[in-house]
């Protein structure tokens, strides 16, 4: 059954717990500090090659995460610090890897595009648009052959949506049954190219019917919101062993990358985006509840500042990969 | 056993999907259809939908989804029908199945082997008949092989799956049908060392694949003038035998590359280079190279000989090298 719901905004029976709230604000918050740092230590030339940034769109790798459990897989793409940091992975072994160093998530080898931890089952950052889903099915392939009752969920960008691989994987992933959640991160632009000038049809959600996948779209600003939605379509693909298609319509507050001049958006838009910061949107849905107290929304700016100036010291103490070791990591079986 | 290079690889298939419940075959039509070469013929019967899994007109999905499935701890054997097809799943070979282990610092692995048929010889025309297996070989995090004979095409697969890293394995269309004997007991083989297939002093043919025929038969016409000619079988386009080709030619001093690819640009022009670098003072003649003609592989069947290397271009390479007698 394809059934196709407009953005839906949290309920007041999804406002769980405030002190959930405030775990969620806290990644959130690392997400958005973390990423401030490191946009700051690429200006100062610590961090090199691209760094596409995650700020504005913290609510939907934090909300999604909420819905996956430890077994779970996750594949991401190149803006993939808030999937990684929301996962879990050490801000430590992120901000290294981004330094080049051997106690970089994936040794110096990937940089910001692609940071890896097999431990928490973070595939990885692809950087082809559209590379990941094939492989996101075929994890799916594997645990269904297996009859494992785990999840992979995959995200991936509008941009993504025009690759012929986005149709191929939808229909692979219905055809076989496949436990398969894909994530599209609908932030309006292929890098400088938006939406509607991209696709003829721009409701997302509604392509998945065409391949019998469930599907259906998210306030993706609304972390309360990401996180109920995300439970839903997580649940349902692990009870029922299919795929779902969830579209969380987000925005990124920062240009495409480094490099980008952001020519193609005005700052009107951007300012009006703003205003559904997702921090901001969290920080009042907790202060109309009366929670939490000044001092304690302080002490979490603190903790997160203390925790990503950590990471930058952990970052700048790591030692830089060997040269010597160049070939190490080519193939798993070494040359005889 | 009397048995064909088809009835080899399905063989190699069989005893693979028997020894370990982790493998499976994926591909277009290799179910129900029975593989477009009739490769995978009864398997499905055999083995049931699960594991001989046919795929749809996907190849860029369906390859990454051996990916996938080899990080989720399958063994995944995936057939693509043609070289000229695998171009549409070429992102998912060079920027995945390459570059995981490699991006991901050493954590993931890649435990996946790719079939697919190659080469021309059968009126196929420019989509279907071309040899691109250099653009392969030229792609480091992956190894590339080209079984030519039976014992090859049923052992190569079972030991590439066995290797940790994405092995792609090239049938040359006309080897199918070849007959030839296979041992019963033949089983895991090498995949390190080029094999000398004949023996001789007076000069290396170098080839793989479904050239190996041809330079074999360009090594009996030589003889009849009295030339003995060494033929190497190289089996393993990535990485090279460098070791053996080098040793052989520093023996016979010279040296012609068979190579059904085109020639700007592919493995013969690589082989040459290594020759130059480590051989030079050893040779006695020019490295000379046999490719194919510089086009798309036309249809008509004159036209598709003569774009091929054949016996005769090779004697003719080969007498160019030799003292004349």
């Amino acid at each position: 059954m394809t059934e196709l719901a407009p953005p839906t905004a949290a309920s007041p029976a999804q406002d769980a717990a405030a002190s959930h709230q405030l775990e969620l604000l806290r990644t959130m918050l690392l997400i958005r500090r973390f990423e401030e740092k490191a946009a700051e230590l690429y200006s100062a030339g610590k961090i090199r090659g691209f760094l596409h940034l995650y700020i504005g769109e913290e609510a939907v790798a934090t909300g999604v995460m909420q819905a996956l459990n430890p077994e779970d897989a996750i594949v991401a793409t190149y803006r993939e610090h808030g999937h990684a940091l929301a996962r879990g992975v050490p801000p430590g072994a992120i901000m290294a890897e981004m330094y080049g160093r051997a106690n970089g998530c994936s040794r110096g080898r990937g940089g910001s595009m692609h940071l890896f931890d097999l431990s928490r089952r973070f595939y990885g950052g692809y950087a082809i648009v559209g590379g990941g889903l094939p492989v996101a099915v075929g994890l799916g392939l594997a645990d269904r052959l297996q009859q494992r009752r785990r999840i992979t969920a995959c995200f991936f960008g509008d941009g993504a949506v025009a690759e012929g691989e986005f149709h191929e994987s939808l229909n692979l992933a219905a055809l076989w049954d496949l436990p398969v959640l894909f994530l599209c991160e609908n932030n309006l632009y292929a890098m400088g190219t938006a939406l509607d000038r991209h696709q003829a049809q721009t409701d997302i959600a509604r392509k998945a019917q065409a391949y019998s996948v469930p599907s259906s779209a998210v306030d993706g600003m609304d972390v309360v919101a990401v996180e109920a939605a995300a439970r839903e379509a997580a649940d349902r693909v692990r009870r029922d062993g299919r795929p779902y298609l969830l579209e969380l319509r987000t925005y990124r507050f920062r240009a495409h990358s480094m490099y980008d001049p952001d020519l193609y958006r005005t700052a009107d838009e951007v300012e009006r985006w703003k205003q559904r910061d997702p921090l901001v949107l969290l920080r009042a849905r907790l202060e109309s509840r009366g929670a939490p107290p000044a001092e304690q929304l302080a002490a979490l700016e603190r903790e997160v500042d203390g925790e990503v100036a950590a990471a930058v010291a952990e970052a700048e103490a790591g030692a830089p990969e060997p040269v010597e070791g160049l070939l190490d990591d080519v193939c798993a079986e070494r040359p005889r | 056993m009397k048995t064909t290079y088809r009835d080899a690889v399905r063989l190699g298939l069989r005893e693979a999907l028997q020894a370990d419940p982790r493998v499976f075959l994926m591909g277009e039509d290799v179910g129900r259809y029975g593989g477009a070469y009739a490769v995978s013929r009864g398997l499905l019967e055999e083995f049931g939908p699960e594991r001989i899994r046919d795929a749809p007109l996907s190849e860029s999905s369906f390859v990454g989804a051996g990916i996938g499935a080899a990080l989720g701890g399958m063994r995944p054997i995936v057939e693509v029908m043609t070289v000229n097809f695998s171009l549409l799943a070429l992102d998912q070979i060079v920027n995945n199945a390459a570059t995981l282990h490699h991006m991901s610092g050493g954590q993931l692995s890649v435990p996946l082997v790719i079939r697919m048929a190659t080469g021309a010889g059968r009126q196929l025309a420019a989509q279907h008949s071309h040899s691109l297996e250099c653009w392969y070989a030229h792609v480091p995090g992956i190894r590339v092989l080209a079984p030519a004979t039976l014992e090859d095409a049923r052992g190569m697969l079972g030991s590439a799956l066995r290797r940790p890293d994405p092995v792609v394995i090239f049938e040359h269309a006309s080897l199918y049908p070849v007959e030839g004997e296979l041992s019963d007991d033949a089983g895991a083989v090498d995949l390190e060392r080029a094999a000398v297939r004949r023996e001789g002093g007076d000069l290396t043919l170098i080839t793989y694949g479904g050239s190996l025929g041809k330079a074999l038969g360009a090594a009996a016409e030589l003889a009849h003038d009295g030339f003995s000619a060494e033929v190497l079988d190289l089996r393993s386009l990535r990485p090279l035998d460098v070791g053996t080709i080098v040793e052989s030619v520093r023996r016979t001093r010279r040296a012609v590359v068979i190579d059904e690819g085109w020639k700007t640009g592919g493995l013969a022009g690589e082989i040459s280079a290594i020759l130059m670098e480590q051989a030079f003072y050893d040779l006695d003649a020019p490295v000379a190279r046999v490719c194919t003609a510089e086009l798309p592989i036309p249809y008509a069947k004159q036209l598709e000989d003569a774009a091929l290397p054949q016996v005769d271009r090779i004697v003719t390479a080969a007498r160019a090298l030799l003292p004349r007698r």
